[in-house]
């Protein structure tokens, strides 16, 4: 059925740090990497060394900038992926039951063996999150990489998403939003996480964290008459090299 | 959204031949007009030509038609699999009917209840067409309370005009129902232009401002797309082509769809049956047809999905 588990034991999920985020792609990059071996392989890219290249991809890295209108302008670089919404209409409108939401963790997949292609849970999504593969006939989307993250093949600590093991910056991190107590619930709290479009209705489970707020003048703070000026003003005398130096200076 | 012609036939196609159905079950049931079995076979296998041909292009939509039998699976929570349900329901209750002028030892009591089926089912399968529209949330211009009346309407008055076609070139003109027809076609037009209005007006709640939830930073522009070229969000999503010619094209709607049509059921009630006067009926059954055609495709072509947000465009 496509109906919804009436509650999920856990509710497995991502929260991305968009103060630190630095739009460098490594979270996509590595998301296909793995996904096109994965759960919903392959990711057909069509024409993908042509002029108009088109792909499956299940992270795609926005970036956007903010004016506040008294001078304050910021960058904000923004990756977008499915929320595994705890409501997901992209579930309920499915007319085979391919679309899915687990109910031991939350994850919400596609069964690549019943789709039919209809297209209407992308219409459903308001997020973005499914991409149709055309040279498959089926819809994709991120799985969570549910295959990654259950691996008794991988060392403990690879079994993470691969979009979170990719981040240089750690600005993507994965957990249960479930538990209030568990490490990524407490970031959220600390950080006043929040979710996308809450409006919706579908309930993300995926959460954002806000920029933090930049510091207007942030070279101010420095004492520039106290700064060291980094010329080696006062060489070293002792021991060989000081020999040397005396010897040469003379 | 995308114009796929496959849905936009579909719809057309299967809406007109569930309305024919109405029309001609509802006379059979009624006895109100007239249902000769001449007229009852043409029209009623003209009906299920008209559904069958669109439930097929439907299919030539899917990535998978194969698979299309899975479709009926999930009637418990899909209105695209509420739609499936009713539309193979339909069948065997418009068949018998249409036996019915056939076979004529069929009792009478079995006709009426194949009569009311047809009437229940059809009905209920054009508004699971409206409601598989009506129901997509990130589409304001679809999430609508205007979106069912709308299509069951339509499928009414282009089954109509094939209907009144029909009775006419059987030589049963039936001048009441041709003025029900006319004033059917202006309520469905108005209704239509009502729901223009509306869309032109709509104030969607959803903005990049909530989509990113950056709105405490101020105004937010999209500085750099994630990819270099349209992906399937945008192909299918952010269509935008017909935009801009949206009001030529609505104009053209109701030229074809209301004009055209109102002025040939006007000209065969004040004319003596003749082929010039089923000519200019059939004329504008074409014109009909054409008009809910546009309509359709304006309904895809207009329609602004949330996920553009992101892209920095405006719903």
């Amino acid at each position: 059925m496509t109906g919804l588990p009436p509650s999920t034991g856990k509710k497995l999920g991502l929260v991305t740090d968009l103060d630190i985020c630095v739009g460098c792609h490594a979270c996509s990059v590595s998301c296909k990497e793995w996904n096109a071996g994965g759960h919903s392989a392959p990711l057909t890219d069509l024409n993908p060394y042509a002029h108009d290249p088109l792909g499956v991809w299940f992270n795609r890295v926005h970036v956007y900038e903010t004016d506040d209108g008294e001078g304050h302008t910021q960058t904000v670089n923004f990756p977008r992926s499915c929320l595994h919404c705890e409501e997901p209409a992209c579930v309920t409108v499915c007319p085979t039951g391919a679309s899915y939401k687990r109910e031991e963790d939350g994850i919400v997949l596609i069964n690549a063996d019943t789709c039919i292609g209809c297209k209407l849970c992308s219409w459903a999504c308001p997020y973005g999150a499914r991409e149709f593969d055309s040279d498959d006939g089926v819809m994709k989307k991120c799985t969570l990489c549910v295959d990654r993250i259950y691996n008794e093949n991988l060392p403990e600590d690879d079994r993470v998403p691969a979009c979170v093991q990719a981040c240089p910056t750690q600005a993507r991190h994965f957990g249960d939003l479930g538990d209030p107590a568990s490490d990524i619930s407490q970031l959220v709290e600390r950080r006043g996480g929040f979710s996308l479009m809450p409006e919706s209705g579908y309930k993300p489970v995926n959460q954002y964290l806000p920029p933090r707020q930049r510091k207007d003048q942030a070279v101010a703070t420095l004492d520039l008459q106290n700064v060291p000026s980094g010329r080696n003003d006062d060489p070293q005398t002792d021991g060989f090299l000081g020999w040397i130096d005396k010897m040469l200076s003379r | 959204m995308d114009p796929a012609y496959s849905i936009i036939f579909f719809s057309s196609s299967s809406g007109a031949g569930y309305g024919l159905l109405i029309w001609l079950a509802t006379g059979r049931l009624t006895g109100f007009w007239n249902t000769s079995p001449t007229l009852g076979m043409v029209t009623g296998l003209l009906a299920l030509i008209l559904v069958s041909a669109g439930l097929l292009a439907s299919m030539l939509h899917l990535g998978h038609p194969e698979r299309a039998w899975r479709a009926f699976s999930q009637w418990r929570t899909s209105w695209l699999s509420h739609e499936g349900v009713f539309a193979i329901l339909t069948y065997p209750a418009a068949l018998l009917l249409i036996a019915g002028w056939i076979a004529t030892e069929i009792p009478n009591s079995l006709l009426a209840t194949a009569s009311a089926l047809t009437i229940v089912l059809a009905f209920m399968t054009v508004a699971c067409t409206a409601m598989i529209y009506a129901s997509i949330q990130p589409i304001p211009r679809w999430h609508n309370g205007w979106v069912l009346p709308l299509y069951l309407l339509f499928s009414l008055a282009s089954g109509g005009m094939l209907f009144i076609l029909a009775l006419g070139l059987i030589g049963s003109p039936q001048p009441p129902l041709r003025a029900t027809l006319l004033g059917l076609l202006v309520l469905t037009w108005g209704v239509k232009l009502l729901y223009w209005r509306y869309i032109d007006r709509q104030k969607v709640e959803s903005s990049t401002a909530t989509a990113t939830g950056l709105s405490a930073l101020g105004e937010i522009r999209q500085l750099e797309a994630p990819h270099t070229s349209d992906n399937y969000l945008l192909k299918e999503m952010g269509y935008q082509i017909a935009r801009k010619h949206a009001g030529r094209l609505r104009r053209n709607a109701l030229l074809f769809g209301l004009a055209g049509p109102v002025i040939a059921v006007a000209i065969d009630l004040s004319v003596a049956p003749s082929a010039l006067s089923h000519t200019i009926m059939l004329l504008g059954t074409l014109s009909a047809l054409t008009g809910v055609l546009l309509e359709r495709w304006l309904f895809f072509a207009e329609a602004r999905h949330l996920v553009t947000l992101y892209y920095g465009r405006g719903v």
